[in-house]
């Protein structure tokens, strides 16, 4: 049984053990009254009508049971990343490996998209090798250009557009994470597979 | 083709409309008119669509011109609305449509309560559109950008049939905001949620379109340092930072929080958090639900 929690009169979040599993049921079978579907990191918040039968909604999301990947329809994408970020010696430094063992290692994993936040079209990626997990800046920049490659805590990223943001910089990337004049503006979405590739010099 | 010039657009002011939901998942937030209710009053009051793009200006000091003549309604804060030409003005209604000729200038004054008027204008602002919304996000930079003087605001031909309707009553509420407990409440102490129900908070000068920031006692947490993995939010929910002073999300929000949401403003209460000045005093109420 997934747990439930109401939040507010117009939606309820389910805890559970597997957020894209519960996200492609709700999608494949949505249920009466609900609305939207927003994955969090451990998390699925349903937003519902202000008519919904929220009692009857909270009981079918309880009882949800995840969907299984539909592996042909598997996207996953490759991001080639220029490795000269401005905090590359300072995170070789923190986990205690040369600057050539964190790029291996950021390349190595297979990354998938946890969910979606922050800014439009950022995705905060899982799958970090343990051994890079690093915190965020003390002090985050006013100006991250758009393009950088970075990771926090568990996380890695790519900054859709240029903002403020406290991750470390490993490099940057030609991809273009956010683009209103695509159909499916997001390159990354919740569930997308990622692969970081070095950039072609 | 009929236009309003903007003159001024006082502290800010941005085109809305009912936002644009449904793509939360891509990490965008719903944004749109954040006092739903007013916004949807002066459409309707000029005969458009109750979503049609419309003005929302904060505090005082909006003025547009009209380059051709046009019917306007103005909703939302109370205070003067003047509208003028050639060096006369004259008082104008809210909560009506407003008649104006080529050269009238109408101005918004000082509020003397609330903090967000909707200017709409018969047949709809024409404004470009990200992904299906004509509305500016602030934090995500979504939309039309923030309004300019001389800004040429272009109206859309389409109306719906004239308003039967001269005036409309409106009566504010000063009655205490309703809160659902959760879906973090059991992340803070017994005391944290009585010291919500019974504060007088004061609305802080740092709220905008994103958060409402509220000035009183600091909300403690069971267990102090404890990580909330990121989880989505929706507007409304009082987020609590590490310093404890509740914040209650706006329609700019962010998507997913990491800091734990203690209750949730019912949505029906929403409007008013719209139109809450820095400095003004709040109580919430815990809403009961069967």
């Amino acid at each position: 049984m997934n747990v439930v929690r109401r939040c507010g009169d117009r939606a309820l979040l389910l805890e559970v053990d597997d957020v894209h599993g519960i996200a492609r049921a709700l999608r494949a079978a949505p249920l009466p009254g609900a609305l939207e579907i927003v994955p969090g990191a451990e998390t699925v918040l349903i937003t519902h009508t202000s008519e919904a039968d929220v009692p009857g909604l909270a009981r079918a999301l309880a009882a949800l049971v995840p969907l299984p990947a539909d592996g042909s329809a598997e996207v996953v994408v490759a991001v080639a990343v220029t490795y000269d970020g401005a905090d590359l010696a300072e995170v070789a430094s923190l986990s205690g490996l040369s600057v050539a063992e964190v790029v291996s290692l950021h390349q190595r994993s297979d990354y998938v998209v946890a969910f979606c936040g922050f800014a439009p079209g950022f995705a905060y990626l899982r799958g970090l090798d343990p051994a890079l997990v690093v915190p965020r800046l003390v002090t985050p920049r006013t100006r991250v250009p758009a393009g950088s490659v970075a990771i926090a805590d568990t996380w890695s990223a790519v900054y859709p557009r240029e903002s403020p943001g406290g991750w470390q910089l490993l490099g940057r990337t030609e991809s273009v994470l956010w683009d209103l004049s695509r159909p499916a503006p997001a390159l990354l979405s919740p569930g997308t597979r990622v692969r970081f590739v070095e950039a072609a010099r | 083709m009929t236009r309003l010039e903007v003159v001024s657009p006082g502290p800010l002011a941005l085109v809305q409309d009912d936002g644009r939901p449904g793509w939360a998942a891509l990490g965008v937030g719903p944004s749109g008119s954040f006092d739903r209710a007013s916004f949807g009053l002066a459409n309707r009051l000029v005969g458009n669509r109750g979503t049609a793009p419309a003005i929302e200006a904060l505090s005082g000091g909006f003025a547009v011109r009209a380059v051709s003549p046009c019917v306007v309604a103005v909703t939302g804060a109370d205070g003067n609305v003047t509208i003028g030409r050639d060096g006369h003005a004259a008082l104008a209604a809210r909560n009506s449509p407003l008649h104006l000729r080529t050269g009238d200038v109408l101005v918004l004054g000082m509020p003397t309560s609330g903090l967000r008027s909707y200017i709409a204008v018969r047949g709809g602002l024409r404004a470009g559109l990200a992904l299906g919304s004509s509305s500016r996000d602030t934090l995500a930079a979504l939309g039309p950008e923030p309004l300019v003087a001389g800004d040429q605001l272009a109206i859309g031909p389409h109306a719906l049939g004239h308003p039967h309707v001269d005036h409309a009553p409106v009566r504010p509420s000063k009655s205490a905001l309703r809160v659902a407990r959760g879906p973090r409440d059991d992340w803070f102490t017994p005391e944290a949620w009585q010291a919500l129900m019974s504060t007088s908070w004061a609305v802080s000068r740092h709220s905008d379109r994103v958060g409402v920031r509220l000035d009183g006692p600091a909300l403690a947490r069971r267990t102090p340092g404890r990580e909330l993995a990121s989880e989505p939010v929706v507007t409304g929910a009082v987020q609590v930072p590490p310093d404890g002073r509740p914040v209650v999300l706006g329609p700019d929000r962010p998507t997913t929080g990491g800091y734990p949401v203690i209750g949730v403003v019912l949505d029906a209460d929403l409007d008013r958090m719209a139109q809450l000045r820095p400095g003004d005093l709040i109580t919430f109420q815990e809403a009961d639900f069967r």
